[in-house]
């Protein structure tokens, strides 16, 4: 047995991931399923030096997250469904301070209390439009513990480089399921380290004027230069503003610095695509039974082929429109009552080929749900 | 004593009515830090939103001006990374204690350093005039028009319970008694609790026929006494004032370094 | 090999998702199989119908659930109620005499062990009825071997326990030995 193999839960290869990418502080309250995140937290954060608090409240959590990353700190909260709802007006602060953070959502049913123990993944259109205001989000899901470990990193990575809160959008199966999983040695996956001023002490320096390639170096918090940080619209002083101008480049600058680079934030795989007149699209924990399905069929000689989606916002339309461009149909399989479907309509020629395959009563979508959907698609009953 | 250093004239003029009791505590505030001598590069001052809260824009230290009722969160998060910094919290009524109830109640349970100066002028003035938790009943604001039913919280009462380990109470006029204050509370290794009655003649006095800037001041000193005066005996109505708490208790950092501290030599063995 | 397809049922409280993933990690770590495992999560912390179910195979497992299990354990009547009709013809369902009366009617094996009694017996410490099931479903099914069971339990269990589960292990292994086919 080597040591770098672990059989855990996706929320253990979470917490490994987070720690491999350099996270130094946590702060969360406990919610089902995404409680085991924070368990492992508060074993493993003291033992390197770091800071795991239980706040009092989610809304706690990430306020606390966000004051710890502008000190410098990697962060991370995670939650569920209520959790996240109460989260969404700490997000907007830190999309609009630009403050780096992860904020994993291992989604369940809902709305409201909804069902705490099973699965679910609509919370898809929420992550990108919880938070009140124009504004553009990073969303990454993954669908095996080998690929969630990659994206945490990748998650930890993208708040570093665009200086942004980005969501882990898990899901109950995945968060719960276990796996086997291989830790990467350090220094196998690269990390991103925060981009800091070169400035010196005592130099007029201004916190919120990004470089020409719209990143922000800035001093951290608490340091050397001091400076205001605050959720108004601010001049690059950090200072508020009213000027329609200033508000104008704030608002282009925080939406452009994602927006303008879905093509290097858009992670995705894809099986079979070359021929496939049938397309799967789907992510999370349906995409495993969506692939079960493409392999089966697959070995029937059927021409079908999925796309996995890795970061589902900002909504990698170029992947859809460039793959799906030949496909006869077009079937996504999510556990909610159409999110991406949406997205995906959106993006091609003929939106009537596209199909939704769903469930949305807390049970995991099986394999036999999609052959269902399959049939009745091709036309062979119901 | 100049406070000048420790303000940003380039954001001034303040946007504070005139008469507002906010730029003494401001003035009393540096003037405590000043009289301290610690350094600009040491004070962190984290606020919500209010028109107390926009004191962080004022101040040249390290300053984050936050969300509705959340700065004591936010503070949390910076103190536990930076133990060695002063974190000082000035508050509104409404902001601490409406929609920052919560987060005030845990943050005095946890004892942690900080504090918060908690600048009670009994309405949200910034959006104009509606009732806030210090409001009291018979009292009037904008969404109290006919008159207030809700009771008002006592906030030195409630720090207390809580768990503050430093709790005090004066006025916007016992301004030298206000500068004293908030040097032991910065002084003190735990969380603290300054509450000052400060005056808003324009939502508050205003409404309730208190008069102005002046009569509302007047009025802390006749309102007030000290704790346990024999003046208090013959009026309980008398607002009291002084240190209510201070007491040593275990502080959240220091805790939690212990244990960090603990766990190395563990693993040292 | 063929795909192994297990659900491990009982109440909370009995080890049996603890025993499932014994079993799992088992293949992984030192077997170099591949496996999934996953579990039913109720509001209770004890009591109420607990499920785990196991996929072992030495080919990539993508769809983690189990429908049909090839073997099924069955530790409490309630389970035995509501997840017998769900094993594949063929297959076999292992439960426990004290704990468990058997349909008649059914498609699977059905093997009746005395775990439970055994257990009091011997070592007199219910906790280890789930190791004890556990032995009996590695003998039964030969999936693992016994010594990457008990890599397992050295790593999981506090030193002054392992004697007694290395015993209950034991005897749930002679008890499946007896049973193979």
């Amino acid at each position: 047995m080597t040591q770098n193999i672990k059989f855990i839960q996706g929320n253990e290869v979470c917490v490994e991931a987070a720690l491999y990418a350099g996270l130094t502080f946590y702060a969360g309250y406990p919610i089902t399923p995404s409680t085991e995140i924070a368990e492992h937290l508060a074993i493993r954060l003291p033992l390197i030096s770091g800071t795991f608090i239980q706040m009092e409240d989610e809304i706690a959590s990430i306020c606390a997250i966000i004051g710890a990353s502008l000190t410098g700190n990697k962060v991370m909260t995670a939650t569920s469904g209520p959790g996240f709802s109460l989260m969404q007006e700490g997000l907007g602060y830190a999309i609009m301070a630009e403050i780096p953070c992860v904020i994993v959502n291992v989604q369940r049913g809902g709305p409201s209390t909804g069902l705490p123990t099973n699965v679910s993944q609509s919370d898809v259109f929420q992550a990108q439009w919880g938070t009140h205001g124009d504004h553009a989000i990073i969303a990454m899901t993954a669908s095996s513990h080998q690929d969630l470990f990659e994206i945490t990193v990748d998650a930890f990575n993208m708040a570093e480089t665009y200086r942004t809160p980005v969501i882990l959008l898990l899901d109950e199966v995945i968060g719960h399921m276990r796996e086997r999983v291989f830790i990467p040695e350090p220094g196998e996956l690269p990390l991103v380290e925060r981009l800091k001023t070169a400035f010196k002490e005592g130099v007029d320096y201004h916190p919120y004027l990004p470089r020409e390639d719209g990143r922000l170096p800035m001093s951290d918090f608490g340091g050397i230069h001091r400076f205001n940080v605050t959720g108004l619209v601010h001049d690059m002083w950090g200072f508020p503003s009213n000027n329609p101008t200033i508000a104008k480049g704030l608002m282009h600058h925080l939406i452009d610095k994602i927006n303008n680079n879905v093509h290097e934030i858009a992670r995705y795989k894809e099986y079979h695509m070359d021929d496939a007149s049938i397309i799967l699209v789907s992510y999370g924990c349906s995409a495993r039974s969506a692939r079960h399905v493409v392999e089966n069929r697959r070995k029937r000689g059927e021409k079908l082929g999925l796309i996995e989606l890795q970061t589902l916002w900002p909504f990698p339309m170029h992947v859809i429109r460039n793959r799906c461009a030949n496909a006869r149909y077009i079937l996504v399989v999510e556990q909610n009552m159409g999110q991406l479907v949406h997205l995906v309509k959106m993006n091609v020629a003929r939106p009537d080929k596209v199909f939704l395959c769903n469930r949305i009563d807390g049970v995991f979508i099986s394999p036999t749900d999609i052959r269902n959907v399959l049939r009745v698609i091709q036309g062979r009953g119901v | 004593m100049s406070v000048k250093k420790f303000i940003r004239e380039r954001f001034f003029p303040h946007i504070w009515c005139q008469g507002c009791g906010h730029g003494i505590v401001l003035n009393a505030m540096l003037r405590a830090l000043s009289a301290l001598g610690i350094s600009k590069n040491e004070i962190v001052v984290v606020s919500g939103i209010g028109c107390s809260a926009r004191i962080s824009g004022y101040v040249d230290f390290h300053t984050l001006h936050t969300l509705h009722g959340r700065a004591l969160a936010f503070a949390t998060g910076v103190k536990m990374s930076l133990p060695g910094l002063n974190v000082i919290v000035p508050m509104g009524d409404g902001d601490a204690l409406a929609i920052g109830g919560n987060h005030f109640i845990h943050a005095a349970r946890r004892n942690i350093d900080m504090t918060a100066i908690v600048m009670n002028n009994r309405i949200y003035g910034m959006t104009g005039g509606q009732f806030s938790p210090l409001t009291g009943y018979g009292m009037k604001a904008t969404t109290a028009p006919y008159k207030n039913i809700d009771h008002d919280f006592d906030i030195a009462e409630l720090s207390r319970a809580a768990g503050a380990s430093y709790v005090a109470r004066t006025t916007t006029y016992h301004v030298q008694q206000l500068t004293e204050m908030i040097k032991e509370a910065i002084l003190h290794d735990g969380f603290s609790v300054v509450e000052v009655l400060s005056q808003c003649p324009t939502n508050f006095g205003r409404r309730n026929k208190m008069g102005g800037a002046v009569e509302m001041m007047e009025s802390y000193k006749s309102l007030t006494t000290p704790i346990g005066s024999k003046a208090k005996q013959e009026n309980p109505a008398l607002i009291e004032r002084g240190v209510f708490v201070q007491r040593e208790l275990p502080e959240y950092c220091s805790e939690y370094n212990a244990i960090i501290e603990k766990l190395k030599k563990g693993t040292e063995k | 090999m063929s795909r192994m397809r297990f659900v491990f049922s009982g109440s909370g409280g009995q080890g049996v998702i603890t025993a499932a993933i014994i079993l799992s990690e088992a293949a992984v770590l030192y077997e170099n199989l591949i496996a999934v495992q996953a579990q039913a999560y109720g509001p209770e912390a004890r009591g109420g119908a607990t499920r785990s179910d196991v996929i072992i195979d030495d080919q990539e497992i993508l769809f983690p659930k189990v429908t049909q299990p090839n073997f099924l354990v069955c530790l409490t009547q309630e389970a035995y109620h509501k997840f017998s009709p769900i094993v594949r013809p063929g297959g076999t369902i292992l439960s426990d005499t004290r704990f468990v009366t058997i349909h008649k009617k059914s498609d699977a094996r059905q093997i009746q062990l005395p775990l439970y009694e055994t257990i009091m017996n011997e070592i007199k410490k219910p906790i280890v009825l789930n190791i004890c099931m556990l032995g009996a479903v590695v003998a039964l099914t030969q999936i693992v071997q016994q010594d990457s069971i008990l890599n397992v339990l050295e790593r999981r269990i506090p030193h002054e326990f392992i004697e007694m589960n290395k015993k209950a292990l034991d005897l749930g292994i002679a008890m499946g030995e007896s049973q193979r086919m």
